[in-house]
């Protein structure tokens, strides 16, 4: 009796084993799903034309997308190229005064923000800038991609400065250096690949959004290198295009998903990588 | 580094107790010149609280503007707001019951699928599986977690709901019809299609942070309860999960923090009606979605305000949620930066 019972235990152990290995296979699929329906049915849409040429009105083939990979690069790059700076710099203070009054205050702020939802960031861009220019804007859209940015490299930025040994902070201040010459060309230096990993994340993770661009960019069908105006997104054209009525749209949708996937797969794949092989310099 | 570390590295992470014991341990020695505080050091600690003050300055800001925007709808309805199910634009009545009902109901729905999956994925990662599959299976997973909202919107839609409609509904429905849960017609978007595309989006989050939960136990807790001839399982089940109990439920909290925010995905999905059905089979709607919906083409300013009101609520839930789930992982691994980064 004691044996079998040693056995059933045995066996209940080995059940739950099995059954956790459902649960990965269960979560692995979506991503080979997506991935699989994307390539299926986008890759066959993908032509150089695609991505040189502004779309073409609704009930005619033809076309591309060339207006929203415009719209993606100038949109994320002007949030880049306000949200990464002030994220590093507060990442800088909160790990350069951990106990400074400011740096509890600006960590716990962050915390809120990173899980604040992004249409809500969405409709305080359109309330602080859309509502008082009395347009839509590109700018207002990098405004709101910029604010979802801070929190994330600022954390990712002070995690990384974390990680550089004090020897080495000491060794800098006793040959001398100033404080601001020790953070910038000693600490920051060395954790210098973890924060550009973590800025590249932060790139790709609003390069995706849609939600806070809704009505602020607000999108267009024109080819548009003016901020101030209405723009197009990858994001916002796969939108437009899968609600749409047209079997033609659908197909672009699929396309323009599958352009959109591989710049933010490839961004954040490339970031992982270059952090993992961070961790392993550190040890 | 290699070299030995002064004491004074030990207890002083900040600048400013590391730099005067550096100086102090040597007083005869003339001082050197970069003792006094250089002009430069100023501008850059002014330079860095300045970008470090301009987080909380901004969700001020945003909180402001929030609520300037919607005084209109709170002069109006009040919190009367949140229990009114009527929603017409037209005659500028407005009540966001049915929103926060779907809001509640869909995210709640996704963590019941989520939270198992991920739980067992998590555990199989940290304590079973071989040692080359870890880091690569977790890669993938978190990958799941870089697709934007829209593309899974987009596949929900065209991929995952015709299979749903055709052939989960119809099975579902056949087997567990007597409940009114799973009964009436079936549409494609519903609540339920919506919950499902939730889940498959929260999955990640839940399992990364739960992963780092776990990986934060001391393996002596482990090895104890295997000592004691605890089966694996058993050393998962009594020991390992009611040491990282609290942080496990952080995680799950932030995921349904995740889920109560989701915009796009959600919208494509669920049918986007102002109604409260009791069948998981009928559209609905969630606050999230609702923005995304009516926000540009709203036409009156109190429709307007309605949706910033609604946005307020939303967010005022999300920072609750996030503070809770917060306090419950630090419970787990006090200080340190575990749940952060999967953020």
């Amino acid at each position: 009796m004691n044996f079998d019972r040693r056995k059933l235990r045995r066996i209940r152990s080995n059940f739950m084993v099995g059954l956790m290995i459902g649960c990965v296979v269960l979560a692995i699929l979506p991503l080979l799903l997506i991935l699989g329906s994307l390539i299926v049915r986008g890759a066959g849409s993908l032509s150089v034309a695609f991505f040189t040429r502004p779309p073409v009105p609704a009930g005619e083939t033809g076309g591309g997308v060339v207006h929203a990979i415009v719209g993606t690069l100038m949109i994320v790059g002007a949030a880049s190229l306000i949200g990464i700076p002030l994220g590093i710099g507060a990442g800088i203070f909160c790990a350069e005064y951990p106990h400074h009054r400011v740096s509890w205050i600006s960590r716990f702020v962050a915390d809120v923000m990173n899980g604040t939802p992004s249409i809500v960031v969405g409709v305080f861009a359109w309330t602080w800038i859309v509502a008082r220019q009395k347009h839509f804007s590109g700018l207002a859209g990098s405004a709101a991609l910029a604010m979802l940015m801070v929190p994330m490299v600022m954390r990712t930025t002070e995690e990384m400065i974390k990680l550089v040994p004090n020897s080495l902070r000491e060794a800098a201040l006793a040959l001398g250096y100033p404080r601001w010459r020790t953070s910038l060309s000693v600490i920051v230096r060395t954790s210098l690949p973890g924060i550009v990993t973590g800025s590249l994340l932060a790139v790709a993770r609003v390069a995706g959004e849609t939600a806070p661009l809704l009505f602020t960019a607000l999108g267009s069908q024109y080819l548009s290198f003016n901020v101030n105006q209405p723009m197009a997104a990858l994001p916002l054209a796969v939108f437009t295009y899968a609600t749409g009525p047209y079997e033609e749209w659908h197909r672009n949708a699929w396309a323009t998903a599958l352009v959109l996937i591989m710049v933010v797969l490839v961004l954040s794949v490339v970031a992982r990588l270059a952090t993992r092989r961070r961790f392993e310099l550190n040890g | 580094m290699t070299a030995p570390e002064s004491p004074a590295a030990v207890e002083a992470p900040d600048l400013a107790p590391a730099r005067s014991s550096a100086h102090g341990a040597e007083p005869s020695r003339p001082v050197p010149v970069a003792d006094r505080p250089s002009p430069g050091d100023h501008v850059f600690k002014w330079a860095l609280t300045g970008a470090a003050l301009a987080i909380p300055t901004l969700l001020l800001f945003l909180l402001y503007e929030l609520s300037t925007g919607s005084r209109l709808a709170i002069d109006k309805f009040g919190l009367r707001f949140l229990v009114d199910s009527v929603w017409d634009p037209v005659a500028d009545k407005f009540g966001a019951y049915p929103l926060i009902f779907g809001t509640l109901l869909s995210s709640f729905l996704a963590l019941l699928i989520a939270v198992p999956l991920s739980l067992g994925v998590a555990i199989y990662l940290t304590e079973f599986a071989p040692r080359a599959l870890r880091q690569p299976v977790a890669f993938v997973i978190e990958l799941l977690a870089a697709i934007p909202s829209v593309v899974y919107g987009l596949w929900g839609v065209f991929v995952l709901m015709p299979v749903l409609k055709k052939v989960v509904f119809p099975l579902l429905r056949g087997a567990l019809g007597f409940l009114p849960f799973f009964s009436g017609p079936i549409y494609g978007p519903s609540m339920l299609a919506a919950s499902i595309i939730l889940a498959i989006m929260v999955m990640p989050f839940i399992m990364a942070v739960s992963r780092e939960v776990l990986l934060a136990v001391p393996g002596n807790q482990r090895e104890a309860s295997l000592a004691l001839g605890a089966t694996r399982w058993e050393a998962v089940w009594t020991t390992i999960l009611p040491y990282a109990r609290s942080g496990i439920m952080g995680a799950v909290v932030l995921g349904l923090g995740r889920a109560l925010g989701e915009t796009m995905a959600v919208t494509m999905l669920i049918g986007n009606r102002h109604e409260i059905a009791a069948s998981l089979f009928a559209p609905g709607y969630t606050m999230a979605a609702v923005i995304a919906n009516e926000f540009s083409e709203a036409a009156t300013d109190m429709h307007f305000s309605a949706l910033t009101y609604v946005a307020l609520a939303l967010f005022v839930v999300t920072v609750l949620v996030n503070a809770g789930a917060r306090l419950l992982i630090w419970r787990v691994a006090r200080g340190s930066g575990v749940g952060s980064k999967a953020l």
